[in-house]
């Protein structure tokens, strides 16, 4: 009896559609959320996470509408976040259906809207949200989409949010995102040193090999991508068979 | 079939209803308590504080109305907290009561593991039950919970472990608590709530 490493798929929403961010060339459309969570939920992930990175107002209100669109194809939990500034924004996206919801910079801003969502929900449903870039030997908190330093370093930033009612860490190394070079598992392994809560590993992501590398010696309680898994040159399902008999604890859906 | 969710106020209810209808159910939230009149049994789902819930229960003067259906025989399923809350009180909230269908206390998941126990673990069989009928010994289910009762406690059917053995699936009478969240948990959570209609009609 072995709690299961999760393989989370990520959606970044933007008016409604599923983009990827390309270097200095804008967005590129992937396709329709609900499409998209439906054939990952179909292929054995473990959870879904979608992402407001639409910096209008009229791309938040889309995102609710993106939220129970997702939820209402998924039997397994949804995660989602982006741009939560306040309590009434957490519960907005929790009621319409997703099970936890993510904050990033406006905890870093005002870490008390932690210990809110915490009371208001419960632990198991805020998920602290933290952009990392290595600096030396430690590493540091990012804030505004990566694009902010905060001064902050993330591992203390991480225990301080788990001591306010954080039930889980998305730690994404901004060094690695996009690279394709593997997970950052030395990052990892130290968030997941300094916390009592699971933590999901998100940035790098390309090989089998690497979500192998990030369960074991990065100690990642869940993997997130996003580009591998849209792109379909990776099946969830192949991968889930992969780390199996490498003998991770995985969940094989029937 | 007419199923009865109690709506505390809190709570991702859509999912919950979403799963029971695909399965062919009537569902009815029960936010007064006459909503429970003609139930053919009642679902109590729930997330977040013990506190918080039982309050929110009794502020919609739900508490009587669920004692007097489990006291007529009502069936009920206790949903993840909708489990804790069937038990006497909760180290979460000391001093805070529960419906009491149950006499032991939840206990918080100790120091030594990671808490919220977050993510999909398998159960093990303690007894005979109807909940997991025909789903594999080795299936996964998806928990989310930072408190638990304990394996030991006499209604428990299936337990799981993670710091000590805390009662996964419960049984009693016309009593069903999970600690898992079938209507997270894939087909197999599936499974379990069709287990569930079949088993009250």
């Amino acid at each position: 009896m072995t709690l299961a490493r999760r393989i989370i798929p990520c959606l970044d929403v933007d008016a409604g559609r599923v983009v990827k961010g390309i270097e200095f060339a804008g967005l590129r459309d992937i396709g329709d959320p609900a499409e998209l969570a439906a054939r990952y939920n179909r292929e054995g992930a473990d959870e879904i996470v979608v992402l407001d990175i639409s910096a209008s107002v009229e791309g938040r209100v889309t995102f609710l509408e993106t939220i129970r669109f997702v939820a209402a194809q998924l039997n397994i939990p949804l995660t989602a976040g982006g741009g939560i500034r306040k309590m009434e924004d957490g519960r907005a996206v929790l009621r319409a259906g997703a099970d936890k919801v993510t904050v990033n910079t406006a905890a870093i801003e005002r870490p008390q809207l932690i210990s809110e969502l915490s009371q208001q929900f419960g632990a198991q449903a805020v998920v602290l949200s933290l952009d990392v870039k290595r600096k030396g030997d430690s590493w540091e908190a990012y804030a505004r989409g990566g694009r902010e330093a905060t001064g902050r370093d993330a591992a203390e930033w991480a225990a301080e949010a788990v001591s306010r009612g954080a039930g889980e860490i998305l730690v994404t190394s901004i060094d690695k995102d996009g690279t394709r070079s593997g997970f950052d598992c030395e990052l990892t392994a130290k968030i997941a040193a300094s916390v009592s809560v699971p933590v999901i590993a998100s940035g790098g992501a390309s090989t089998f090999d690497n979500f192998y590398d990030v369960f074991t010696a990065g100690s990642a309680d869940a993997a997130l991508a996003a580009s591998i898994f849209h792109e379909e040159t990776h099946s969830i399902s192949a991968l889930k068979t992969f780390l199996s008999q490498r003998g991770v604890p995985i969940r094989m859906s029937r | 079939m007419k199923i009865s969710i109690v709506d505390y106020g809190a709570g991702n209810l859509p999912s919950v209803e979403r799963a029971l209808r695909g399965l062919g159910a009537e569902t009815k939230r029960a936010t007064e308590p006459n909503h429970m009149d003609g139930a053919e049994a009642i679902v109590l789902p729930g997330v977040g504080h013990f506190a918080a819930f039982v309050a929110g229960l009794r502020e919609r003067n739900l508490t009587d109305s669920l004692r007097a259906a489990n006291n007529a025989g009502v069936p009920i399923l206790g949903i993840c907290l909708g489990l804790q809350a069937m038990f006497a009180s909760s180290e979460e909230a000391p001093g805070e009561s529960g419906l009491g269908f149950f006499p032991q206390e939840i206990y918080a998941l100790p120091a030594n593991v990671k808490s919220p126990h977050i993510g999909w673990n398998q159960v093990r069989l303690t007894r005979e039950s109807s909940l997991l009928r025909g789903i594999p010994a080795n299936a996964y289910f998806y928990f989310a919970h930072s408190f638990a009762a304990p394996a030991a406690a006499e209604s428990t059917v299936a337990a799981c472990d993670h710091g000590f053995p805390f009662a996964a699936v419960i049984e009693s009478g016309n009593l069903r608590g999970v600690q898992f969240h079938p209507e997270k948990s894939g087909e197999t959570g599936a499974q379990v709530l069709r287990n569930f209609l079949e088993s009250i009609q």
